[in-house]
């Protein structure tokens, strides 16, 4: 599904990905976690083909990424800053995308169920951060694809919003889909990720389940174990 | 190629939207009227549109695209994230930009001057080429700025050089022109002078329309590649050219840039 | 007094009752024009029907008038000179000539009037000329409503429409002279009138005057020549409502001005010429409610010009209304319509109530370095022109119109 190899970034002086490999193959929910700066942004984002990379080769869906973009209709992405041309309302927002994606779509379920129903005639600049983060959620949710990509989904969100978030990537997992989520949210993660992989200088410093990572580290409490990471690899 | 014209639809339906088009296109609206039935005079109309084309459409150009450009970074996100060419995206947003800009000029002046009766004057083709080289300078020009903001991601530094370039090219441009004009008077300047001109979209549409409007004077200069230039249609013909590589090349440059953008 | 009034009397009937009509065609008993005038007395007239003449040196010299029927055709073949008239009170009409012959040493004309007086030349067309109508000492002469239609290239090898020398109170009116090297000229010969002629593309002047004092032109029409008018070194000239048009190129103007005094300018059109009025050394000359449209110079003043005055002309879209190469100023500009004035009328009285400086600092400019006319209608150059609006320094102080007025004048 996903397969990297030997991926370098640079962004000035500042080297963002150093030498990345990693392979993808089954389905689940993957979190990539990794203190600021570590790259998760920057990788997710070259997987997307939206930042290009010094070095190294990118296969996604079983296409190159390099000067590709027909792989994109088997991803969904939802961006972590939810901002929309001001002028539209939010139909013609979906109508849009969906314009642009001619994909079957299940639009009308996910309106329903983020209650945004009383805004589909409002212009995008008058939504608050909150429900602006649940259109954007709509709009990545709104089509079958095998591969998704969340960048900090929570932001923004009302405890039952949430829960339907939740639910949905639940759906999509049991549908057979990878799902790669990005959070500072750790009890978030903890519930839903299947694997982590751990971002750090640019590097994966750890790639499995919470359970490896909890016995790695030796701490029983998700959090803890992260932070642990930390400090390990400082002291290394 | 068909997704680049739906982006190029979904911005121009959103600028097309915005406060700005509208305050644009109101201020070419009663800019020709004020001009037309105030005035009562197409000729002095024509002249005094001129000046205000030359100026501030380059201006607007300038302002407009680099805003557009900030202001629908997100939105670009968004769309880079779709399965759609790069080039398509931003092509898309350039012309989606730069059409309504022109849109607004060509129908705000044009309203007026149809309602004057302007086809019953012989003005018409001295006004047809005032909307003709607005229309390139707002094409180039938006495009100029485009290539700045994909050059800075800081907004200020971008705005800042966007109009910088404005100026230069707008008066500071003309005045080392004059400068080395006057240095250099003694050598043949004919081959010069024509070459900076071309190398300038505003002196490039002021000569265009110079052509029309005081071809009486330029026919008064003695220099024999002058003479050829004004005296026939290569003057024209060579200006319309220049104008459409001006425009070709900064849009190569966007998709160039873009293609190799980080986001 | 009385036997010499009889005498007149007696002499006027007996020439009116023995003034016969002589035919001219190819079956008539004159078979030629030179044949005819040789058989006819004087007061004869001359009947030329339609045919043609290959005749040339027709030499008049007698009072005759010769009238050609359907425009016979008179066909030089270039071999020199077609008609001279060397008589008083020749009258001819309806002639169509053509090829007279082009000489560098002598100037071969269609028509020339030598030393002759109360002529008139009417209706006639020439072609492939030389010369066309050339009056020498001739006074008291009529040019009506000729056609004359030259194919010149080059100044050197090519003669005037109309030429006057030394010859007084000639009327040329009507007339259509194009394509030639002046369009009428005139040298020494005052009290001419010349009115309702049009002088299109011609190489050189559509009408040229030099050292010819009092005389008029008016209602002409003078478009596409190498320049309009040159009136140079005459006094006392009136013209009057006539039109300057599309005198393009270099040195081109609609009328140019040299060395002449107390000239009235009324009335006249100039439009799209380079220059409208080029004035050198001309003083005392009244302008009065000329327009001058879309020119590229309206008036351009090359140095010592003195109390002239311009009032109540339109100056309307020209690239530049006035250029002056002095800082001196001696001529008065009031109540001018300037398009390019931009000052308003408070008290409403139709006069702006601040003056209009018509000499911009950039046509300074583009006379000390020519290619600075690239820079036209830059925004560059008028910021320049508005500071040197309102803080004179290379412009002449008092070159200004005081009471410019707010609406043009029909």
């Amino acid at each position: 599904m996903i397969q990297i190899k030997d991926l370098y970034k640079k962004f000035g002086r500042n080297q963002v990905l150093s030498g990345v490999d990693l392979t993808v193959q089954k389905s689940g929910i993957i979190a990539v976690l990794g203190p600021n700066g570590s790259g998760k942004t920057t990788l997710i984002k070259c997987i997307l083909g939206m930042v290009i990379p010094n070095k190294g080769t990118l296969i996604v869906m079983d296409e190159p990424v390099k000067n590709n973009w027909r792989y994109r209709k088997q991803i969904n992405y939802l961006p972590q800053i939810a901002n929309f041309p001001g002028n539209l309302k939010v139909k013609e927002l979906f109508t849009m995308i969906k314009d642009l994606r001619q994909q079957p779509d299940q639009q009308d379920d996910l309106v329903s169920l983020f209650g945004l129903k009383p805004f589909l005639n409002k212009k995008l600049s008058t939504l608050s951060g909150g429900t602006k983060q649940k259109v954007n959620i709509v709009l990545t949710f709104m089509f079958n694809s095998p591969l998704l990509i969340l960048d900090e989904p929570t932001t923004g969100l009302d405890p039952a919003s949430l829960i339907q978030l939740k639910k949905l990537i639940q759906v999509e997992k049991a549908k057979g889909n990878t799902i790669l989520i990005t959070s500072h949210i750790m009890q978030f993660v903890e519930e839903v990720a299947d694997e982590i992989i751990y971002l750090l200088e640019g590097n994966i410093y750890f790639k499995g389940s919470v359970a490896a990572l909890k016995s790695k580290t030796g701490e029983k409490d998700f959090e803890h174990a992260i932070a642990a990471i930390t400090t390990n690899a400082s002291n290394v | 190629m068909h997704q680049m014209f739906k982006i190029l639809k979904y911005s121009f339906y959103d600028l097309i939207r915005s406060r700005w088009s509208y305050v644009y296109f109101l201020f070419y609206l009663l800019l020709g009227f004020v001009l037309l039935f105030l005035n009562n005079d197409v000729s002095k109309a024509v002249i005094t549109l001129m000046n205000i084309i030359i100026v501030l459409v380059p201006l607007i150009g300038t302002i407009f695209g680099i805003m557009y450009y900030y202001n629908s970074r997100e939105f670009t996100e968004l769309l880079l994230g779709q399965p759609i060419r790069r080039s398509h995206i931003f092509l898309g947003q350039y012309l989606g930009v730069a059409g309504s800009l022109t849109l607004s000029l060509v129908l705000g002046l044009g309203i007026p001057f149809l309602l004057y009766g302007l086809f019953k004057s012989n003005a018409i083709w001295d006004f047809g080429l005032l909307l003709v080289t607005g229309a390139f300078l707002t094409l180039i020009f938006t495009a100029l700025s485009f290539n700045i903001a994909l050059s800075h991601e800081n907004k200020i530094k971008g705005f800042g050089y966007a109009v910088l370039l404005w100026l230069f090219m707008a008066v500071i441009y003309d005045g080392l022109f004059l400068m080395s004009l006057i240095i250099f008077e003694e050598y043949p300047l004919d081959n010069f002078s024509l070459i900076a001109t071309m190398l300038n979209p505003i002196d490039l549409s002021r000569t265009l329309i110079l052509l029309k409007l005081d071809i009486s004077a330029l026919l008064g200069y003695t220099g024999a590649v002058f003479k050829s230039f004004f005296g026939t249609q290569w003057g024209f013909l060579i200006s319309i050219i220049m104008l459409c590589l001006w425009t070709g090349l900064p849009i190569w440059r966007l998709v160039y840039k873009a293609k190799r953008k980080d986001f | 007094m009385r036997p010499f009034h009889i005498l007149l009397f007696i002499l006027f009937t007996s020439t009116i009752l023995y003034a016969k009509n002589i035919e001219v065609c190819s079956t008539c008993s004159a078979k030629t024009i030179k044949e005819a005038v040789a058989n006819a007395s004087a007061y004869d007239t001359l009947l030329i029907k339609k045919g043609v003449y290959k005749e040339f040196n027709i030499v008049i010299d007698k009072p005759l008038v010769i009238i050609g029927k359907d425009y016979p055709l008179i066909d030089g073949e270039d071999k020199g000179e077609i008609i001279r008239i060397v008589s008083d009170g020749v009258t001819i009409d309806g002639l169509y000539i053509i090829n007279v012959g082009t000489s560098y040493t002598s100037d071969y004309a269609a028509i020339r009037v030598v030393k002759s007086e109360n002529y008139v030349i009417q209706n006639m067309v020439l072609e492939k000329l030389f010369f066309g109508i050339y009056l020498e000492r001739s006074n008291n002469g009529k040019v009506y409503n000729n056609k004359i239609l030259g194919d010149a290239v080059n100044e050197y090898n090519s003669g005037n429409g109309i030429q006057l020398w030394y010859s007084h109170n000639v009327e040329v009116d009507r007339n259509i002279v194009q394509g030639v090297r002046d369009g009428i000229y005139l040298e020494f010969s005052d009290h001419i009138t010349i009115n309702n002629n049009k002088s299109i593309n011609n190489l050189r002047y559509g009408l040229h005057f030099m050292f010819s004092n009092d005389d008029v032109y008016t209602n002409n029409i003078f478009e596409n020549n190498g320049a309009g008018v040159a009136v140079m070194f005459s006094k006392r000239i009136k013209m009057v409502g006539n039109t300057f048009k599309k005198n393009w190129g270099t040195a081109a103007f609609g009328l140019l001005l040299k060395e002449i005094t107390d000239a009235e300018i009324s009335g006249n059109t100039f439009e799209e010429n380079t220059i409208g009025i080029n004035i050198e050394g001309s003083n005392r000359i009244e302008y009065r409610n000329n327009n001058f449209i879309k020119n590229g110079w309206a008036v351009k003043v090359l140095g010592a010009c003195y109390t002239n005055t311009f009032i109540g002309n339109n100056f309307l879209y020209n690239s530049f209304d006035i250029s002056y190469y002095s800082k001196l100023n001696d001529n008065l500009f009031e109540e001018n319509y300037w398009s390019n004035y931009t000052g308003y009328d408070l008290d409403k009285n139709g006069i702006g109530d601040v003056p209009y400086r018509p000499v911009k600092l950039f046509s300074y400019i583009v006379n000390r370095t020519p290619e600075t006319i690239i820079l036209l209608r830059s925004l560059f150059m008028d910021i320049i022109d508005f500071s040197e609006k309102v803080s004179p320094v290379f412009t002449p102080d008092n070159l200004l119109d005081a009471r410019p007025l707010m609406k043009k004048i029909q």
